[in-house]
């Protein structure tokens, strides 16, 4: 295949808050137009843009894309939104990539946005509808079953604790702390909060999993030439990938995250990285529950099955340790406007490669990072692989 | 963070600005009805659950046999071969006990979701219900469970038409 090399320019986000004042739109466009202004581009130099955003139940508009589209900037531009749930956010990057690696364009403008809140009093009742509505609606389910059902499961395949669990939300609400758009940092929380919170759906407790929020983030892509042009500090698209397993979810292994391997194969693949747990420097994988930090740090091959918690309580994965995971604070953290806070891990990425990310700096001049989100009903993995 | 950004954007509102109406916000519903379809496999489904009777579908090709019963094997792309009848009995996969319902009220006594490896399916094949006759606490990951049904004439042919499944001693 003969791709052009793509680069990350410039990036931007909003606070990310439980409710914002200003709509989508112009969440959006504050986002972009950060993202424009930290590389000293405007809006005439984008070629096409690229729109992440979550369900559309969540906003109660029909063809959100649209609605957004002059907040994302899209006007009288090639302009496409994508979705694959929880994944979006690290899936839209990709679609910007491969509007640039074709040649197709030379710069692209890719948003991700959410706005939670509109879904009133709690955005919960929207995620009625992503479960099959002939054979499972009928059960009155809600969203914190699937994941307290995966959890139940991964903790009993390899005896894993809630303690042991309870440590990833611990280290990521103290790592937003350091993060200005954080809803939930916190720099005192300790594991027996988390264990000591009210119980949701057993093994999940409040404090397992991210808040419901409002929020956007943007960022500029460009081709190589255009790049190189624009800053001394371009952080490289080095490889990406995406995968979808059944979406029979009851009838695949909860334990392992099989679809995220697949995905995270056919980016290391693309970026020739034999040695994953060597050669990755800085990983932020999808936390909307703390277990899932551990059971994506496995898909990802970056831990052995069940090992990944013994890797949070070795320290290895504090910002300082020896591989650096959700330094910025993660969903867990920083907050979960689903589209976003996917893109967010992009944008982390760039800055932490870039040496720009201020108190949530991980040392040791970083050359390579991963983000992964995750979504649709528990089956879609969705990798970037960045590095400088 | 980025040397050119001094400060974020987006403006935080309380829940109570909301509801006391200290900020203006529109509300409105958005009521759908439908009517769906229940297609050929999970016809199949229903139609059996409206029996007693649990279906699966079976690939020759991929040695597989899943539930819900579908037209299409995911891994061969081919038809499936045959509906079988599976047993109304499992081991239960995993659960969960949750005491938040799905339009987030607060409940004393647990819900207890769960997804239920049906006898009959190829392994780590089972679909989500809940469990019943059961204390919470007592509910183990492994355990051996039967569906428990609706009598005959309340049976419309639907999920619901199992109340629950619950704890079962008997082998297979
Ligand atoms: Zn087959």
């Amino acid at each position: 295949m003969s791709m052009r090399k793509v680069a990350v320019v410039g990036a931007g986000m909003t606070k990310f808050v439980r409710r914002a004042l200003e709509t989508g739109k112009e969440l959006s466009w504050q986002a972009s137009s950060m993202a424009l202004q930290s590389c000293e581009m405007t809006m005439d130099d984008v070629e096409a843009v690229c729109l992440g955003t979550a369900p559309d139940a969540f906003d109660g508009v029909h063809m959100n894309g649209e609605y957004l589209s002059d907040g994302a900037g899209a006007w009288r531009k090639p302009y496409m939104r994508s979705y694959v749930g929880g994944g979006t956010g690290v899936f839209v990057p990709i679609q910007g990539w491969y509007h640039v690696a074709s040649g197709l364009f030379d710069v692209v403008l890719v948003v991700a946005e959410e706005k939670m809140s509109s879904y009133y009093p709690h955005a919960q009742g929207a995620f009625l509808t992503i479960f099959d509505h002939t054979t499972e609606r009928a059960l009155k389910p809600n969203l914190l079953w699937i994941f307290a059902l995966e959890m139940n499961r991964y903790m009993q395949t390899y005896g894993i604790s809630k303690e042991d669990i309870a440590q990833v939300a611990v280290k990521n609400k103290r790592n937003a702390a350091d993060h200005p758009s954080a809803l939930l940092g916190d720099p005192n929380i300790t594991v027996e909060d988390v264990l000591n919170s009210e119980v949701l759906a057993w093994p999940v407790n409040r404090l397992d999993v991210s808040p419901v929020s409002d929020g956007a983030v943007a960022i500029v892509l460009a081709a190589e030439h255009v790049a190189k042009r624009i800053t001394d500090k371009p952080v490289w698209i080095e490889g990406v990938g995406w995968n979808l397993d059944t979406a029979y979810w009851t009838n695949r292994d909860l334990a392992y995250p099989r679809y995220v391997e697949y995905a995270a194969r056919m980016a290391y693949d693309m970026a020739g990285i034999k040695e994953p747990r060597k050669q990755i420097n800085i990983v932020e994988p999808y936390d909307p529950f703390d277990y899932k930090e551990l059971h994506h740090m496995e898909g990802l091959l970056l831990a052995d099955r069940g090992e990944a918690p013994q890797m949070v309580a070795d320290g290895v994965t504090q910002r300082d340790g020896d591989m650096p995971v959700c330094p910025s604070g993660g969903l867990l953290g920083v907050g979960n406007p689903i589209a976003a806070a996917g893109l967010m891990k992009i944008a982390e990425l760039f800055w932490q490669l870039r040496g720009e990310a201020g108190n949530r700096q991980v040392p040791g001049q970083p050359t390579r990072g991963l983000a992964q989100a995750w979504g649709d009903l528990m089956q879609v993995g969705t990798v970037v692989i960045m590095g400088r | 963070m980025s040397d050119k950004i001094s400060t974020y954007p987006g403006t935080s509102l309380s829940e109570k600005e909301i509801r006391d109406g200290k900020v203006l916000s529109i509300q409105d519903q958005m009521p759908g009805k439908f009517s769906w379809d229940t297609g050929i496999a999970i016809g199949k489904y229903l139609a059996g659950l409206k029996d007693g009777v649990i279906f699966g579908s079976y690939c020759a090709t991929c040695r597989r046999t899943v539930v819900p019963p579908r037209t299409i094997c995911e891994w061969c792309f081919q038809p499936m071969d045959r509906y079988i009848p599976l047993e109304d009995t499992g081991i239960v996969n995993t659960f969960s006990l949750c005491y938040v319902t799905w339009d987030v009220r607060r409940i004393k006594e647990p819900e207890t979701p769960a997804v239920i490896e049906i006898d009959g399916a190829s392994s780590l094949h089972g679909i989500m219900h809940k469990l019943g006759e059961v204390e919470p606490q007592e509910i183990k990951i492994g355990m051996r469970v039967k569906a428990v049904w609706k009598s005959a004439e309340m049976r419309q042919g639907a999920i619901t038409d199992i109340l629950y499944f619950k704890p079962h001693e008997g082998s297979h």
